[in-house]
């Protein structure tokens, strides 16, 4: 299959469809559509690239915005910042990268490399790392494989740069990097260790721009034409209705730099006394049915706006939202036993065993 | 204590006396395309009762004259009246690929938007500087400014809820160069939030003129009615503003003739925790009463499609009013509505368009208009359609609820006889006396604020907050409440953890009521 041109089009239902991946968090893809859509008027296009396209001994860079989310909302993504993090990748290890990936599908890194490539006019790669959003650097498919966690470049946008050249492992680039960027005003533009092709067609988690605006696409569509946007969801992703509700309670607390708490809901429609409550770190992680844990990372939780069908984040959901709640089943790199040792539930501090929603 | 209440609808012009606690006469007139005769109007229809004259025929003492007014929202909506407007933000190198106007739509942005202008400055989210303020940069765009003949400006900075100083030192740059610049800045009006901060901003830049104007005729119209009063203006939250105060930053009134009336149904029920469905001509509103405040919308607000963070009442507003039109066969009611037009188009008043208001006259639920022309509509026609509007409401009411059991619901607007005594989902249906009049009711009892926004060092948090609470009590004890009767309705603070000796910077504001003159 060839390079295709992403529309401006594909790019709004981008914004929808990762935010909907994002299970709670990844931030909103707003500003970087906004971004896009200037971009677009000036005339750039992107084009989308499947990673079956790459050969072995290519170069990809994954990229991300790191940092806290309010920091965001005043600082806010400028497209040139992460170009110039790739920029800077390639001048500290010589490579020419043959296109750019998103580190992770999920809310507003989805749209990052989709910037990085109109200014470096690369192909964005039809992959990422998580297929979805998740909070820790070390929760991705190619930390589940044991790649190389480093180097690591991160800019921000008065010209800051600095190089991770080495960590022993994924945990440490965490805690390193988080540092960094702590200092920078808790926001930085990083350019991921670098990956050949024949890493991203073996770790890679393939074709998620396009699912995102699969997604994304059948919400709008569904709303255009005033049509249940959960079924329009449901007829495009294998996915299950858990619960239908109204929030009635929500606790927030921000701990060693995450967004945690719980999430109580009433049930409506057919769930009428039922009670939900959702853990999340960032995300959404497990779900308990009247206190008995109905779906859990890595299975996608998915909270959604019942008449909207947009995706409603850990940090904007309150009191009285009437949602439907869905699970979509997640990439096979996370059900080994390695991958549940990095995303199961465990690895979030909750002692059960996974099961997954869509296990027979 | 004697205060009148003023509202100034899209169709009417309600005003009301507030006597000691009770309304002592409620009356309507037309708004008038210039506001100023609209409110001339009113007050002579109350004046011409004899309550604003004492025994010896000698004016009585009116404590206050309390406006609400969808003017300011109506003109960013309608696109009229709006000034020309420079945006100057203080962030550069950040942010600069999304500018001021970035997010508007464009005809409205077409109309507002008069120069964009960036410079470096702004804060870290620890209070560190994010950027030197560049000071000459802000000078030589005040001088293209001039230049361009642009006289409102916004001005927004990275970080400014945090640490207003780069906003204001740009402001006085700005005043050294256009003395009468009308200027906003951004940390007056919002929160977190660069654009949509901003974008309050801009909007309320562009109200200059319009406020300037408006609060004049006002003053003019009280002014000429013989009232010798203080005039105020009713706020989004359900408090007043001085005169003053509302024509630097109107857009804190945008949503003010909501609250009122949700304040003013909580008043004349006695209720302060309920649902109200206040349904006028064209529109239905229903919110939620929280100890007698509306509760508040907690995401992005939406003005004319241009996004905010005000502090807006959580309405939900469907097409449902005393002109929506009946179409019965398949059975419709609204959203299409007659609108003010009613007394012209309306069966029962000679027009040809099927409204509920002739429904009710058919019904003999309103005593208007002409009964005759609408025999036609046989009873079970009339119930048809009052189930059909019984229904639109239930659904409404369901969805802004927030708990699972019956709630009582207070009735109120022009067009409440389409509420019927029973609904699902609902304890109890109250109306009220005085409900047409309840937004004009809700500005007269309107509350006085106090703030206090500041750093704070060397205290624990707690004793910070207790602080600013103090300060921002006596405030509103100096503005005029009583403080037996002040609460607390925003408490805010944010750790600056780069400034020495545990700086936290708190904001705290209370309401209270008036107190007794």
């Amino acid at each position: 299959m060839p390079l295709r041109d992403i529309t401006l089009d594909d790019i709004e239902s981008l914004a929808v469809g990762a935010w909907v991946l994002g299970t709670g968090g990844g931030g909103s893809p707003y500003l970087g559509l906004l971004n896009m859509r200037a971009l677009y008027k000036e005339g750039h296009r992107v084009q989308l690239m499947p990673a079956s396209e790459l050969l072995d001994d290519d170069w990809v860079a994954a990229v991300s915005n790191m940092g806290a989310p309010l920091v965001g909302q005043e600082r806010l993504t400028d497209s040139r910042t992460i170009a110039r993090a790739v920029e800077l990748m390639e001048r500290h290890t010589g490579y020419r990268f043959r296109g750019i990936m998103a580190l992770e599908i999920g809310g507003g890194n989805s749209i990052q490399p989709l910037m990085a490539a109109v200014h470096l006019s690369r192909p964005v790669i039809d992959s990422d790392m998580m297929g979805r959003a998740y909070p820790e650097a070390q929760m991705t498919s190619v930390a589940v494989a044991d790649l190389m966690p480093c180097p690591l470049t991160t800019v921000d946008v008065r010209g800051l740069e600095s190089v991770v050249e080495k960590v022993p492992t994924w945990k440490w680039m965490e805690r390193v990097s988080r540092k960094i960027c702590t200092e920078y005003g808790s926001i930085a533009s990083t350019c991921k260790a670098p990956r050949t092709g024949a890493e991203v067609k073996k770790w890679g988690i393939h074709g998620t721009t396009t699912k995102a605006i699969a997604i994304g696409h059948a919400v709008r569509e569904a709303q255009r034409r005033h049509e249940d946007p959960i079924a329009a969801i449901l007829s495009v992703e294998p996915g299950k209705v858990l619960y239908k509700g109204k929030v009635m309670d929500v606790e927030r607390r921000a701990t060693e730099g995450f967004l945690r708490g719980r999430t109580s809901f009433d049930g409506t429609d057919e769930y009428r006394g039922a009670t939900l409550e959702l853990n999340f770190q960032n995300e959404w992680i497990v779900a308990w049915l009247d206190k008995k844990p109905i779906a859990m990372s890595p299975d996608l939780i998915c909270v959604l706006d019942s008449v909207s069908g947009e995706a409603v984040g850990t940090e904007t959901i309150r009191y009285g939202q009437r949602v439907t709640v869905i699970a979509l089943p997640p990439p096979p790199v996370f059900l080994t036993p390695k991958g549940l040792q990095h995303v199961g539930p465990r690895a979030f501090g909750y002692d059960i065993e996974f099961k997954s929603v869509f296990a027979a | 204590m004697r205060r009148i209440g003023i509202d100034v609808g899209g169709t009417n012009t309600d005003a009301v006396l507030i006597e000691e606690g009770k309304v002592v006469r409620a009356v309507k007139a037309p708004t008038s395309e210039d506001v100023t005769t609209g409110i001339l109007d009113s007050l002579t229809s109350l004046g011409s009762t004899g309550v604003l004259k004492g025994a010896d025929g000698k004016p009585t003492r009116i404590d206050g004259v309390m406006i609400g007014t969808t003017h300011f929202i109506n003109a960013v909506v309608q696109r009229r009246h709006l000034t020309r407007v420079a945006a100057l933000r203080l962030g550069m190198p950040a942010s600069a690929s999304l500018p001021p106007f970035c997010d508007w739509p464009e005809d409205l942005s077409a109309l507002v938007r008069g120069g964009v202008w960036m410079v470096e400055g702004g804060h870290e989210y620890d209070g560190r500087p994010f950027m030197p303020l560049d000071e000459a940069a802000i000078t030589k765009a005040a001088q293209e400014m001039k230049v361009a003949g642009l006289k409102a400006v916004g001005i927004s900075a990275i970080f400014s809820p945090l640490d207003p100083g780069h906003e204001r030192r740009a402001a006085e740059l700005v005043s050294a160069v256009i003395p009468d610049a009308a200027i906003t800045c951004s940390s007056d009006l919002g929160r977190i939030g660069l654009l949509e901060r901003e974008n309050a901003g801009l909007l309320n830049a562009a109200l200059a003129d319009l406020a300037r104007e408006t609060i004049a005729a006002f003053e003019k119209a009280i002014h000429d009615s013989g009232i010798a009063a203080p005039l105020f203006i009713t706020q989004n939250d359900g408090t007043v503003a001085e005169a003053g105060q509302a024509r630097r930053l109107p857009v804190y009134s945008f949503a003010s003739g909501a609250t009122n009336s949700m304040r003013g149904a909580a008043y004349l029920s006695g209720l302060a925790d309920a649902m109200v469905i206040d349904v006028g001509g064209t529109t239905t509103d229903v919110g939620q009463l929280k100890h007698g405040f509306p509760r508040e919308a907690n995401s992005v607000v939406k003005v004319g499609g241009v996004r905010t963070l005000f502090r807006m009442p959580d309405l939900l507003s469907i097409g449902l009013g005393g002109g929506s039109h009946v179409v019965l066969d398949p059975l419709k009611v609204g959203p299409v509505s007659v609108g003010y037009r009613l007394l012209k188009e309306g069966i029962a008043f000679g027009g040809t368009q099927l409204t509920t208001t002739d429904v009710a006259v058919a019904s003999d639920v309103l005593k208007l208009g002409d009964k005759k022309k609408v025999a036609h509509l046989d009873p079970a026609t009339c119930r048809k359609v009052f189930s059909e509007a019984a229904r639109l409401a239930e659904e409404a009411i369901d969805r802004m609820k927030t708990e699972a059991g019956d709630v009582p619901l207070i009735a109120v607007g022009g067009g409440a006889f389409l509420i019927p005594a029973k609904l699902a989902g609902v304890s109890q249906v109250i109306h009220v006396e005085h409900g047409d009049c309840a937004n004009a009711v809700g500005a007269a009892i309107a509350q006085v604020s106090g703030e206090c926004d500041q750093i704070f060092k060397d205290l624990s948090r707690g004793e910070a907050i207790s602080a600013a609470q103090g300060i921002a009590n006596d405030r509103a004890v100096a503005a005029g409440a009583a403080r037996a009767t002040l609460t607390t309705i925003e408490s805010e603070d944010m750790p600056l953890a780069y400034l020495p000796g545990n700086s936290v910077r708190v904001r705290v504001r209370v309401v209270g009521d008036v107190a007794a003159g």
